[in-house]
């Protein structure tokens, strides 16, 4: 008879010399299941190996290095993931979605022969089945997956797991393994490097926040919410799709691929709360949420909603305010 | 330079969303198809590539998708060289990436340029899948690329708008996040006109094999889980009640 694989696996996120907080997230929920599953708990750490001693919680942190994994490199992580999934075969990886959980999730699940359970925001072990909770079509729809396998994949949405009991602990033990052979020959480079650009105002030390996203239309409409933020004296923030479109400064998004905010109230206008937007600033104290479809993601983490019209309602929000 | 743009039609996220009788899947019979955002915007990419850097966009979509011949007109309106009709349909990512793999293996591709994600992506997203069968170097989250010679320099975000430029050799596959300008219109006299004079390829693939499936128990709308308190009384009752909670919290001078 066979026993079935008991251990998770967590790829480590790090930018430079720190690893990053969603690390620690996976790891607390990583621990959660391997030891109800009578296994261990295990980081793959790509880079120098002295970082391991910030992984504490992990019961083996598993290090490969080499110089094609110094920074991030898709093809390298790839490579590297591949082997350390081979050598430790484990019964569950878990992922970031992030940049390189979105580049490496999908990928390993046909390089690896796993199924993949996308934009994971709960995972449970219900007796030897995992069972995770996936986002669909914007947040609008949530899915309970089984991974009832002998391996499987997920990739989490990050804020979704309390990271502390991953922060304690240790120290964890050092597994060392030799880079495979594909690593001397990546079919990609790093040319360049890019920091954010500074912006004319800091949007994560505000303490009032009129945010904007798609519902305004045009960059014509953004006018009626410049004069609510001006009579508020907050500045102006938005969602993607507003700077994608060059309608505002990029250092005006929040969200995943944008800023972290954190004000003590954000009025949402015309945005409907995907997940990558959430990321940005369901910290916020209060939040304010008008949308016109009652059935926006966004209602459902907001404190205070209405399904008035922003065209209407930023208006009679601005004649309150005049002096 | 061949490029080829897979492209999705997805339900439209401003749809009332009905699940199916058993409850593990969402109703699609009354349901609207758009393009996958993502997919508007690697198209815009890849036309800007051939702008550049001369070559050919072919678009290519799955038969069952809904609409699908539709989109494949507007992106010839809006310049692609060719449009193909994969036959069949795919029921998750993992089938779909099966089907595009095995039509570029028939009629390989320098660069396939796709959307990152698609909303409806529950067994994760196509671009790295499709690299992976393909044996292809594959960049995801791409917010520019540019052909040069034997590789393509892609721009890669990462969260807090940090962001590396890539050199990678092609083939390869990329996920685009953003186009570098706004997906252009196509006027619909043109798309009516491209309609017109047809030219969708059709083809047919060998079926290949696909990974385990996940297992479904249920789909669900999250509002049973918190709500806001939503305000109501129309449009002057709603903005006074507004105003007194930011007034109550110190936000509003006066
Ligand atoms: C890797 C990655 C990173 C990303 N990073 C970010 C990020 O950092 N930040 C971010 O925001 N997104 C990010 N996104 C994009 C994200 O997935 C969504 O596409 C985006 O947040 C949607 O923006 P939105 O809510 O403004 O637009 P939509 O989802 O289109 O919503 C517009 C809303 O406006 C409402 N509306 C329309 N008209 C009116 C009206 N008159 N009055 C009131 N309401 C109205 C509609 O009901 C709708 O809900 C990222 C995506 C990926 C793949
Ligand atoms: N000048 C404009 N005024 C109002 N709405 C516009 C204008 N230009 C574009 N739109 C709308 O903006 C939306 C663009 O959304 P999308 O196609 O999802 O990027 C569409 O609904 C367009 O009809």
């Amino acid at each position: 008879m066979t026993s079935m694989a008991s251990d998770v696996l967590v790829l480590a996120e790090r930018a430079g010399d720190q690893i990053q907080d969603v690390t620690y997230e996976l790891l607390a929920k990583a621990s959660e299941l391997a030891h109800a599953w009578g296994g261990k708990a295990e980081v793959a750490l790509f880079g120098p190996p002295e970082l391991a001693a910030q992984l504490p919680a992990a019961d083996s942190v598993i290090c490969v290095d080499h110089p094609a994994l110094a920074g991030y490199l898709p093809d390298a992580y790839q490579q590297a993931l591949l082997h350390v999934l081979r050598e430790r075969s484990p019964r569950l990886l878990l992922l970031p979605n992030t940049t390189m959980g979105l580049d490496q999730g999908a990928a390993l699940s046909v390089l690896w022969d796993a199924p993949l359970a996308a934009s994971v925001t709960g995972l449970t072990a219900a007796g030897g089945v995992a069972v995770a909770t996936c986002q669909v079509l914007g947040g609008k729809v949530l899915a309970e997956v089984e991974l009832a396998g002998e391996r499987a994949i997920c990739t989490v949405v990050s804020g979704s797991f309390d990271p502390s009991a991953g922060q304690a602990g240790g120290p964890a033990e050092v597994v060392t393994i030799p880079p495979p052979a594909e690593l001397d020959a990546p079919r990609m480079s790093v040319r360049q490097m890019f920091e954010p650009e500074a912006g004319d105002v800091d949007i994560t030390s505000a303490d009032l926040l009129v945010s904007v996203g798609r519902g305004i239309g045009s960059q014509d409409n953004l006018e009626l919410v410049a004069e609510l933020a001006d009579a508020l004296g907050a500045p102006l923030s938005a969602s993607r799709p507003v700077t994608d479109s060059g309608w505002l400064p990029k250092t005006r998004q929040v969200g995943k691929s944008g800023l972290k905010v954190k004000p003590r109230a954000y009025l949402a206008f015309g945005i409907s709360g995907a997940p990558e937007h959430l990321e940005g600033m369901r910290g916020a104290e209060l939040i304010i949420a008008c949308n016109t479809d009652p059935h926006a993601p966004l209602f459902d983490i907001a404190h205070v909603g209405t399904t008035e019209d922003l065209f209407d309602l930023v208006p009679a929000l601005t004649e309150r305010l005049a002096p | 330079m061949r490029i080829v743009v897979p492209l999705k039609a997805v339900p439209d996220l401003v749809e009332e969303i009905e699940f199916t009788p058993d409850g593990t899947g969402i109703d699609r019979e009354y349901l609207a198809f758009v393009l996958n955002e993502w997919d508007d915007q690697a198209l815009e990419e890849a036309l800007l590539v051939k702008e550049v850097s001369g070559g050919e966009v072919i678009v290519a979509g799955l038969a069952d998708d809904p609409g699908i011949d539709q989109l494949l007109y507007t992106a010839l309106a809006k310049g692609a060289d060719g449009a193909v009709k994969i036959s069949g349909g795919a029921q998750d990512t993992h089938a779909r990436s099966a089907l595009l793999a095995a039509y570029l293996a028939e009629s390989p591709a320098d660069l396939i340029i796709t959307g990152v994600q698609a909303p409806d992506d529950l067994d994760g997203q196509l671009p790295p899948m499709l690299a992976a069968r393909l044996g292809f170097p594959h960049v995801c989250v791409a917010i520019a690329v540019e052909a040069a010679g034997g590789s393509a320099r892609i721009r890669q975000e990462f969260s807090g708008g940090r962001s590396q430029q890539l050199e990678v050799t092609l083939p390869a596959v990329v996920g685009v996040q953003a186009a570098r300008q706004p997906p252009r219109y196509a006027p619909i006299s043109r798309i009516r006109q491209v309609t017109q004079a047809g030219g969708i390829e059709e083809v047919t693939v060998p079926a290949a094999s696909t990974q385990p499936a996940l297992t479904v128990r249920r789909m669900y709308t999250p509002e049973q889980t918190g709500h806001a308190q939503m305000l109501t009384g129309g449009t002057g009752p709603v903005a006074d009640q507004i105003i007194e909670l930011l007034r109550s919290r110190g936000l509003v001078k006066g």
